[in-house]
């Protein structure tokens, strides 16, 4: 039970936003620069420092100071920019790979997992001992009595 | 059995890869179809769609000014060669007007209306701008910066290309072209 509750919590901080403000609350220039792309440069706005991104940041400054939220802002930028402002790959042709390749890795390990752990479960530890112990020779185990009386004695 | 069954999907999978990496490589490619059909002699038909007109709630398109020859611009209010630019093809508009042989037909793209408007007022532009909101249409030239700018004839066909700022001889020989 507690450790359902503590698997809970841990996968609520990952599915929340590191830095989203609360709601109400005015947003800042570096929470949406996070979020969007400088459509001229194609790399995330809070790193691009080309004069389209200085545009954009000055468009983004002038909504935040008429109170928009978040969401309005963003919004605002699609009208401006279109869908390519947006921090997110394409749904469509090669951006769709940035969905795909993560969800055929994780099918590929969630197959593996199923074939072999079965195997793994199997190999009990007196079966690996026992597989993994290399087999004495009557002359070597005469040898290893006699080794083991002298150290007795 | 199951080891061959692992082989394979580890070989189809490493090629799904690979093929999906040569794919976005190739279609990262600048797309110079335009100006290969020009140099073997070819006018393309020049690509068209609906648009927004900057400042104003219409829309309008290339194909609407069938029977003109339009000077296409690609431009936007951060671009420094834009600016150098502007006069010159401000210059073409007011002969192409004055003759009534065509038109400049500016499209902005990547940039927010209020700095195209103020590009607009600031340079005294005589001549329409749409906006390209998505680059589709600019996608559609195979044009991936600004400023760019296609000279279409009379007949809707793309008669030169030139990329990046032009100078005034370079855009009086592509009009010459297009009037040919």
């Amino acid at each position: 039970m507690r450790r359902g509750a503590l698997i809970a919590a841990l996968a609520m901080t990952l599915i929340a936003p590191v830095s989203a403000p609360a709601a109400g609350e005015r947003p800042s220039l570096p929470d949406i620069e996070n979020e969007v792309m400088c459509v001229s440069c194609e790399i995330p706005l809070n790193i691009a420092e080309a004069p389209q991104a200085d545009k954009q940041r000055d468009l983004i400054r002038t909504l935040i100071a008429q109170g928009r939220s978040k969401q309005q802002i963003k919004a605002a930028l699609v009208r401006e920019y279109g869908e390519d402002v947006l921090a997110l790959p394409d749904s469509g042709g090669f951006g769709l790979t940035a969905y795909a390749i993560p969800l055929a890795l994780v099918a590929l390990l969630a197959g593996g997992l199923v074939v072999l752990l079965p195997r793994w479960r199997r190999r009990t530890p007196a079966g690996i001992a026992e597989q993994d112990a290399p087999g004495l020779s009557d002359a070597e185990s005469s040898r290893l009595d006699n080794e083991l009386a002298r150290y007795e004695r | 059995m199951k080891r061959v069954l692992v082989v394979v999907v580890a070989v189809v999978a490493s090629a799904s890869l690979i093929g999906l990496l040569v794919y976005g490589l190739g279609s990262r490619e600048d797309d110079v179809s335009i100006e290969q059909a020009l140099a073997r002699g070819e006018r393309p038909a020049a690509p068209s769609r609906e648009l927004a007109v900057l400042g104003e709630s219409a829309t309008r398109s290339i194909a609407d000014l069938r029977g003109k020859v339009v000077v296409l611009n690609f431009w936007a209010s951060w671009c420094g060669p834009c600016k150098v630019e502007a006069p010159v093809l401000d210059r073409a508009q007011k002969r192409l007007e004055r003759a009534g042989a065509g038109t400049v037909l500016g499209v902005t793209r990547d940039d927010a209306t209020p700095d195209s408007l103020k590009f607009v007022r600031d340079f005294s532009l005589t001549y329409p701008s749409l906006r390209d909101v998505d680059a589709k249409l600019a996608r559609e030239y195979g044009s991936t910066r600004v400023p760019e700018t296609f000279v279409i004839d009379a007949r809707g066909r793309i008669a030169d290309a030139l990329r990046g700022q032009i100078t005034q001889q370079r855009l009086d020989e592509a009009l010459a072209k297009a009037m040919q």
